[in-house]
């Protein structure tokens, strides 16, 4: 029933419109063709006068309202230690873009209404101008370099992978339909390695248990990583394409099958120093569930939080992982926690290669010795 | 022919019969093999004019269900809590009943949707449905052709557009539906059946009828450059060509050179889902077993894919500059601001375009020292670019405008541009691309740019040569609705997706319930869904201006209503075999003498006064 009112609506709306449109030929007519057109074009430039204006208006207001959710604005500057380049190579690119979008539309519809065709007016011969056309060619070039510049300078700190010498906390990132598998190195600060047909059962991302660096290896259900300590993520795929992102630290890589991707980045801020943050503004001491409006605030609840940022299929829109981001002790304290998969779930099982006899090295089950911060094997090693 | 002898000779009438070309071309008048009867004529037709028509309808019907499939997507991110249930006799089990009797989209469909929506809008409505109509209406007409070098090359393009289109349109019917992954159809989702059910069959049809497509694209190409180098009539240097004649001729070399990439591209996927070969394929475990393949790399189709891809976009957005120079300047009644500098930055972003593929995958795990240089070309291209925007607004300055459905399209065309363009510049420097890539940011951009932007052009282009088209003219108070209401609602759907995106949301995301950082955007959501479908509406309304018009239109009783200088509008207003019924125009001046010497405009056949000097000539 709805659906045909709304049909006939629409069609009765059509033949209105129509007949608006056949009238004004019409009047047209009466009128001369010269003279509507005059009275159009006086029409049509106004209205183009008010568009600029209201849409400028429109544009800077909006802005201005959701300057808490743009990059460097607001809540939402970067937990991380590089995410504060990018954020500023972007504000300035905001600057120089912004001068250019209110400049050339005020022109566009300013030189629209003032040309407007009137009773008698002429249009001017005006083929070319070589100066003006060397100058607005010059000036987008000088301007592009400069932002070229800055966001290269940027990117080339950002991306850089960690030295050979470097002391970097390793954790791998394995991506699946629909979901991430996430693992420690354990003690021995080293991944164990992997083989992609040795996936199944329990084994959900492939370890070779007869390599000794597996042993003390952990997974985890969360991202947990200790304030001011340089990660270095080992992105994996183990179907299709799929894209670690975390949006508060500037991270996003891909994820590609038989490809390990990493990102190498440093977090600054504890998951309670941003929510302190938040707390400052009106959005987030909103009820985080509006059934309860006693309940928690937004910014109690409030999770860093690991998303896929590839289209991997159907359930693309669900693979997410909390993160989060505590103290050094705090960290030690969770590590000390975790235990390693090997021995608690395959040593001695049917798919231990190693069952019944021992270990080449004797393997430190849960980490004792958190001072020790895990150092990385030599770039070379890392797959 | 008695109708065209019925019209009173005009000026240029006069001229080309005195001073035009004489070709020997023989008009049969009865016995015209090419159009004797109906299905020669509106069927397997060979004439350009009739090819046009051909490709703007069916362009036209693919627009209707690739925005219509839109509307139904952004009901699901508007209104998620919403009971679909109403469209269910429309799309079957696609929509799941809950056991309350709520009617939710699947998300297998919300991708199939996305993924179909996406291929639907870029290949099938505006490159064939852009560049197919226009290219085959003006390229003749405004170089003073008879015809495209091969009528038959030409329909066989449109009828492989239209194999491609009925293969792809089975493919939405298939049990396991249409491919999902998206329009760029990365791999290995895409080469892996077992990933999704949209990489089945759906995918094998997808590929089949993209190759279609592309043959089609070829054929066109090769027919336009052809026609351009070589059937230029006499006079018709290149420096004399309007710019649309410049735009969909670089246009048609990008194509000739980067569609043939992607289908090797495709053909090497077409061989790792049906041959185990391992292209791009390499340690994959997937559904409870571990592939064989090793070796391969997902990362080599999406080069072969962009290097198509970014000429791709300018394969769109090159044929709607061409259209809205030549618009503006005959609405403005002044001549293009630098013809010449025009001129040059098509042929720099048509070469500039072919360097900074790479800008679509700074996060895809190239090395990084590599997007050092996409980064330095694609900021380079912003430069043209921004030459181009000087100048349409400079070919205003100074004007008397005719303020009309296509010179407003063309206006709007020009803010659209600006808008879209500027967000470029953010993405093409890697540093911000790092947050940007793949959310809401991106959306915007490619929508106002390249979408909404296209579209502009491609309706100015409608809605002025529309006389040139059917012998009537549109419904121009229609005309204005549609354009005010377009302009605003399309602004109204893209703007806010900056802010989702500054904020992280990423694209393809069926729902944003999972996560706190991007739940926020409820009503901005809801906003922006029911912008889309006022905006669809009023496309509907287009649609039926458009066919009542062609009929029921105001009939064209001038034959230069526009009072434009260039050749097309010469001819009669009734279409024939061969476009001129006697001599073809000698073209003696470039296309833009508007308001030259107190004249209102002056035709490119009128030969230069004593002294005179051409004005496209420095
Ligand atoms: C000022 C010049 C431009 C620059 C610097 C620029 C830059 C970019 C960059 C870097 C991306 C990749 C973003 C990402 O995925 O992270 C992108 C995406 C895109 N751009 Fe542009 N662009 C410009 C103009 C255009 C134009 C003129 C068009 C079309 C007419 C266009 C169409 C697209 C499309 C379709 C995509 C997205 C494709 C997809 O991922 O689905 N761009 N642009
Ligand atoms: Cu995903
Ligand atoms: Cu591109």
């Amino acid at each position: 029933m709805t659906t045909l009112i709304v049909v006939l609506c629409i069609i009765l709306a059509v033949i209105v419109f129509l007949q608006i449109g056949k009238l004004t030929e019409l009047t047209a007519k009466i009128r001369g063709e010269k003279n509507a057109q005059y009275a159009s074009n006086r029409w049509n430039s106004v209205l183009g006068m008010i568009f600029m204006i209201v849409f400028l208006l429109y544009c800077i207001i909006s802005a201005y309202d959701m300057k808490n959710y743009m990059l460097g604005f607001g809540p939402h500057s970067a937990a991380s230690e590089h995410g504060g380049a990018l954020d500023s190579v972007f504000k300035i690119t905001l600057f120089f873009t912004g001068i250019v979008f209110v400049i050339t539309h005020v022109l566009l519809f300013w030189f629209t209404y003032k040309y407007h065709g009137k009773e008698g007016s002429k249009a001017k011969f005006i083929s070319h101008d070589n100066k003006l056309e060397v100058i607005w060619t010059a000036v987008p070039a000088i301007v592009m370099t400069f932002l070229v510049v800055g966001g290269l300078n940027a990117w080339n700190k950002v991306m850089v992978d960690v030295k050979p010498d470097e002391k970097v906390l390793e954790v791998e990132a394995t991506a699946y339909q629909f979901a991430w598998t996430l693992r420690y190195p354990g003690a021995d600060g080293l991944l164990g390695t992997k083989n992609y047909k040795l996936i199944g059962g329990s084994n959900d991302i492939g370890q070779d248990w007869t390599d000794s660096k597996n042993y003390d290896d952990f997974k985890a259900d969360k991202l947990v990583l200790p304030v001011g300590q340089k990660v270095r993520i080992r992105i994996v795929a183990r179907d299709v394409l799929h894209n670690f992102y975390l949006p508060q630290f500037r991270v996003k890589m891909d994820a590609v099958p038989g490809m390990p991707t990493y990102f190498v980045f440093t977090p600054v801020k504890t998951t309670e120093e941003y929510r302190a943050e938040l707390k400052k503004y009106p959005e987030y001491n909103e009820p985080s569930d509006p059934k309860d409006p006693n309940g928690k605030k937004k910014w109690e609840t409030f999770e860093y939080e690991l998303a896929c940022a590839e289209l991997c299929g159907n359930g693309h829109f669900s693979m997410r992982r909390e993160v989060k981001i505590v103290s050094q002790e705090e960290y030690n304290k969770w590590v000390s926690e975790q235990k390693s998969f090997y021995l608690t779930s395959i040593r001695n099982t049917d798919d231990d290669p190693n069952k019944g006899k021992k270990l080449a090295i004797d393997p430190v089950e849960t980490v004792k010795d958190t001072t020790k911060v895990n150092v990385v094997e030599p770039v070379k090693e890392i797959k | 022919m008695s109708a065209i002898a019925n019209h009173p000779e005009t000026h240029e009438d006069i001229l080309i019969r005195e001073q035009g070309f004489d070709d020997h071309f023989h008009d049969h008048h009865h016995g015209d093999k090419f159009q004797s009867n109906f299905i020669t004529k509106y069927i397997f037709s060979q004439d350009h004019k009739m090819i046009s028509k051909q490709f703007l309808i069916t362009g036209m019907l693919w627009a209707i269900i690739g925005a219509g499939m839109s509307i139904i997507f952004r009901l699901q991110l508007g209104f998620p809590e919403e009971s679909l249930l109403w469209l269910k006799p429309l799309l079957g089990k696609w929509i799941t009943v809950n056991s309350e009797g709520v009617g939710k989209l699947a998300p297998e469909f919300y991708y199939a949707l996305v993924t179909m929506h996406g291929t639907i809008i870029v290949f099938f409505v505006l490159t064939a449905g852009l560049s197919g109509t226009f290219s085959n209406l003006l390229i003749p007409l405004q170089i003073g052709a008879r015809d495209m070098a091969s009528g038959f090359l030409n329909m066989l393009s449109y009828w492989f557009f239209f194999l491609s289109s009925i293969v792809m349109f089975y493919s939405m019917f298939l049990s396991t539906g249409p491919f999902s992954g998206g329009w760029t159809a990365y791999p290995p989702l895409s080469a892996l059946p077992q990933a999704s059910d949209g990489s089945k069959t759906g995918m094998t049809l997808w590929l089949v009828s993209l190759t279609f497509f592309v043959v089609s694209v070829l054929l066109g190409g090769i027919n336009y450059i052809t026609t351009v180098l070589n059937l230029r009539t006499k006079g018709m240097t290149m420096w004399r060509m309007p710019l649309t004649i410049w735009a969909f001729f670089v246009t048609a070399i990008l194509g000739l050179l980067s569609f043939p990439v992607l289908v090797s591209g495709f053909f090497l996927l077409m061989f790792d889902r049906g041959m185990g070969t391992s292209f791009y394929l390499s340690e994959i475990y997937v559904n409870g077993k571990a592939l064989e393949n090793v070796g391969g790399s997902p990362i080599l189709y999406q080069h072969l894919f962009w290097f198509l891809g970014h000429p791709e976009v300018y394969i769109i957005i090159l044929p709607a500059m061409g259209l809205v120079s030549e618009v503006l300047s005959v609405h403005t009644r002044k001549p293009i601001f630098g013809y010449k500098a025009m001129v040059f930055s098509i042929l720099a972003i048509g070469f500039l375009s072919f360097i900074v593929w790479a800008h679509h995958m700074f996060m895809s795990g190239v090395n990084p020292f590599l997007s050092n240089f996409f980064v330095i070309f694609t900021l380079i291209i912003a430069v043209p670019s921004a030459v181009k925007v000087f100048n349409w607004i400079a070919t205003i300055y100074g004007g008397n405008l005719r303020l009309n459905s296509p010179s407003l399209f063309a206006i709007g065309f020009v803010s659209l541009f600006i808008s879209g363009g500027l967000t470029g510049i953010f993405l093409g420097n890697s540093a911000i691309d790092i947050q940007m890539h793949d959310t809401y940011f991106v959306v915007a951009h490619f929508h106002i740019v390249m979408g909404v932007a296209a579209f502009f052009g491609m309706f100015a282009g409608v809605y002025h040569w529309f006389p040139k088209l059917y012998g009537r003219f549109m419904n121009d108070t229609l005309g204005k609705i549609h354009f005010w209401g377009t302009l605003i609602g399309a602004y109204a759907i893209f703007w806010p997706m900056h802010y989702i995106g500054m904020a992280g949301v990423p694209r393809r995301y069926y729902s944003y319930d999972n996560f706190e950082t991007f739940n926020h955007f409820a009503k901005i959501n809801q906003f922006i869904t029911i912008a889309a479908c006022v905006v669809f509406l009023l496309q509907i309304l287009f649609v039926v201006n458009f066919f009542y018009s062609i009929w029921k239109g105001k009939v064209v009783t001038e034959r230069n209503p526009w009072e434009s200088s260039t050749l097309e509008w010469t001819t009669p207003i009734e279409h024939i075999h061969g476009n001129w019924p006697g001599n073809i125009p000698t073209v003696h001046r470039w296309p833009y003498d508007y308001a030259k010497d107190g004249k209102d405009y002056i035709c490119q056949v009128e030969p230069l006064g004593v002294g005179e000097e051409d004005s496209g000539s420095h």
